[in-house]
């Protein structure tokens, strides 16, 4: 069946029920000084100068090649890092490296040297929390302005200190001789944050030599709004919930209240009634549709530079989508749909208006596609643009982080919705779908695949919809006006979101707020791997990657 | 239009004119007119509201029917910016920088209710509390995000003001640009002054100020 994957070869620790954490233990020996239990996975505790070590015996013996998260935080008495590891071909496989390091002076040995993905990640976790990371080959700010006075989710930052910004980078480019000082070869190219191409804010420093990329370095933080203190600062109940929506603003929505939904109702302990998994199912999957349609009709606007047919067509077709989840939501684009233990309400009446509306969609789809593959892939320009350019291999993919189609446009077979089944998703007839090219041409067909596979799963929700018995519709779950979570449970959970792996890691104080909300965001670690891509690339295959890798800056950011 | 004119100079505007060719009106006033009727957008992209503001432009909405649709990539060439979307402390100066290379006259239309008041994020440490806290705006379209028939109602109410020659006043004063060595020189300044040269451009924030 679609459903199954090959099995790996036996690896330390793994059994048949899930993972052996005593054989972990065994593995790294003395290293591990303390042991924590996490809901979602057993935690480790290790010295902070013995990282390195633990990360790169189970990175190489235990095969947890999938970093997922880092995340840092101040308790009273300590700072703390945790990575969150996981394995591309069993994402249920998961360990946290937990690393405390003192209050005066918080230093812990860098992963970035195992993991390529550690390096923006401990960035950020400087530039928010304010731990070093020794051996770390770049550390700086990654968010926030260089001249940012202290650490804004430290405990003692005061929010209302003034702060100066520079506007040094945003200077003429071509207002002093742009070639750089030691290669007079090379010449120094801004592009950013205000450009068309970079898809919103992003900030790209680029040194060409000759027509090809030397150097790239991507700048973010254009649109660091603060979600996670937003989202630190909301009840569990209703006020975080609409704060996903605005993560990855493309209509990706639904999917993202899943991520939050999915982290706190399994911290609490909530069951969804069936039903209501099956709407969620079906809406998720109308938004993947809407948000792979952008990434498409953009892509396209980044090739072919014209905001013409393709580009016109994918957004006529982003209508109907969007008409379709405003019926079902009541918003066009930020949905705050979901709700802890179910969803706000029923599909709206009359249903077989409704259900009509979603089959004609449908029906309509392929027929659409076609035209998009006789337009956009057909086409020889587009092809030789994208074929065989911003190649990414699967090992370099692992290492970053890449989720989502980035990664399975590599040929890595890793989708959440199948790996770590959540919803309705394990019932359902689909494939995940990967493509081999690891090029930009790829990365292009395994979206387009994929709205084929979102299409038959909406197609069989509607049909599970249709027939479900009135008197069985039950679409919220029994949840506690004021959710107090048990003090110290920490969780990290992940969906498969438009993008890729969007994980949350949340940790309970007792109170009906969390002491720690943390994002893992799929494009913030996809976005890494532009280097790896465009390095002697042409500059406009280097645009081409980056509409290939589909970021959005608002998740990006957070 | 004198004889044998073709017939397709025979408008029903012309009509109205009725026998006479020529309409008596200020110079002011009929380049207001224009200046109305026909805008340029600068393409600008910041957040969520973006997304909406793409759907304003394209199919089904089509902002073009008024006059108001081609989406200019370089500032140098617009003279509307929609600002769609969450100003953030990194990005502020920039986007002034972005309005200070437009041609005057321009025009700024607020989207969206981060660009009033910082809107669902207005808590937050590093958001500026509003478009108004860095250049001055003409109109502002509240939503989250506001649907694309409001953006066009906004822009439709931005074209009746040019029209009628009006502008918009400061409500309140905003952040500026500001070299470095002009500063005040407080604390913070004294801390920072290794990293800024006396020329930089920068732009410093109280947030204690701040509506």
């Amino acid at each position: 069946m679609s459903l199954e994957k090959p099995s790996s070869p036996t690896e330390i620790g793994v059994t048949e029920d899930g993972l052996d954490y005593d054989a972990l233990a065994e593995l790294l020996g003395g290293h591990v000084i303390d042991r924590e239990s996490h809901v979602n996975a057993e935690g480790f505790v290790v010295r902070p100068d013995e990282v390195q070590a633990v990360l790169s015996t189970l990175k190489t013996e235990a095969g947890f090649d999938h970093l997922a998260n880092l995340t840092a935080q101040e308790y009273d008495d300590r700072y703390e890092s945790i990575y969150h590891l996981r394995k591309y071909d069993d994402p249920t496989q998961e360990l946290s490296i937990v690393v405390p390091s003192p209050k005066d002076d918080p230093h812990n040995q860098s992963a970035a040297r195992i993991y390529d993905t550690a390096d923006w990640h401990e960035r950020e976790a400087y530039d928010l929390v304010g731990i070093d990371y020794d051996d770390h080959p770049d550390l700086r700010r990654i968010l926030l302005p260089e001249t940012w006075q202290g650490h804004p989710l430290s405990q003692d930052y005061d929010q209302n200190q003034p702060q100066i910004v520079t506007l040094r980078e945003n200077a003429n480019p071509l207002q002093d001789d742009q070639r750089s000082e030691d290669d007079p070869d090379t010449m120094f190219v801004n592009i950013g944050p205000h450009h068309p191409a970079t898809h919103g804010v992003l900030h790209v420093k680029t040194v060409l030599d000759g027509e090809q990329v030397a150097d790239i370095d991507p700048d973010i933080g254009y649109l660091h709004r603060c979600e996670e203190q937003m989202c630190q600062q909301g009840t569990y109940r209703h006020q975080i919930m609409p704060y996903p929506d605005r993560w990855d603003y493309v209509s990706a929505g639904m999917l993202n209240e899943w991520a939050y939904a999915r982290a706190a109702e399994d911290l609490a302990d909530i069951e969804v009634p069936e039903y209501a998994q099956v709407i969620r199912t079906m809406s998720a999957e109308l938004s993947r549709i809407a948000a792979h349609m952008l990434a498409l009709g953009t892509f396209a606007l980044d090739v072919f530079g014209d905001f013409t047919a393709i580009f016109q067509y994918a957004f006529r077709d982003r209508e109907v989508v969007m008409n379709i989840l405003e019926d079902i939501s009541g918003q066009r684009l930020m949905f705050n749909y979901f709700r802890l233990g179910g969803v706000a309400w029923d599909l709206p009446e009359p249903r077989d208006e409704f259900f009509e509306k979603i089959r004609d969609f449908l029906d309509d789809l392929p027929y659409k596609l076609e035209e998009y593959h006789d337009l956009i892939t057909g086409n020889e320009i587009f092809q030789m643009r994208c074929v065989d350019t911003g190649v990414l291999t699967p090992e370099k993919a692992k290492s970053y982080g890449a989720t989502g189609p980035v990664a399975r446009g590599s040929g890595v077979d890793y989708d959440l919705r199948r790996d770590d089944p959540y919803g309705y998703y394990d019932e359902l007839d689909w494939n995940v779908v990967t493509e081999t090219g690891c090029d930009n041409f790829s990365r292009v067909l395994v979206r387009m695949r994929e709205v084929e596979e979102s299409a038959r799963i909406i197609e069989q929700c509607v049909d599970l919809l249709e027939q479900w018995p009135e008197d069985d519709r039950e679409i919220q779950a029994n949840v506690p006006r004021t959710l107090r979570p048990e003090p110290d449970e920490e969780i990290y959970r992940a969906v498969e979101g438009a993008k890729g792996e969007l994980g949350i890691y949340i940790r309970s104080d007792g109170t009906d707020k969390p002491a720690r909300f943390k994002i893992r965001s799929p494009c913030f670690s996809n976005l890494q791997t532009l280097p790896e891509m465009s390095q002697g690339e042409y500059i406009p295959d280097m645009i081409a990657s980056l509409g290939s890798l589909d970021i959005v800056l608002g998740e990006v950011d957070r | 239009m004198g004889e044998g004119a073709d017939a397709r100079f025979n408008s029903t505007l012309r009509e109205a004119f009725g026998s006479t060719p020529f309409i008596l009106t200020k110079f002011d006033q009929f380049m207001n007119w224009v200046r109305g009727s026909s805008m340029f957008m600068l393409q600008f992209g910041i957040a969520c509201c973006s997304i909406e503001m793409i759907h304003t432009y394209a199919i089904k909405h089509d902002l073009d029917r008024f006059g108001a649709g081609i989406p200019r990539a370089s500032p140098r060439q617009a003279d509307v910016i929609v600002v769609p979307g969450t100003i953030v402390s990194k990005f502020a100066p920039r986007m002034k920088r972005v309005y200070d290379q437009m041609p005057e006259p321009k025009f700024v239309v607020s989207m969206g209710s981060c660009t009033i008041s910082g809107g669902p994020f207005q808590e937050g440490y590093n958001v500026v509390k509003g478009a108004e806290e860095v250049i001055p705006v003409d109109i502002h379209v509240p939503g989250c995000p506001p649907r694309p028939e409001a953006l066009v109602y906004g822009v439709a109410k931005l074209q009746e003001r040019i029209a009628n020659g009006e502008s918009s006043p400061v409500t309140v004063k905003p952040y500026e640009l500001e070299q470095f060595g002009d500063l005040e020189r407080d604390e913070l300044v004294e801390h920072l002054a290794d990293e800024i040269d006396e020329d930089d451009l920068v732009m410093r924030y109280n947030w204690n100020d701040s509506p």
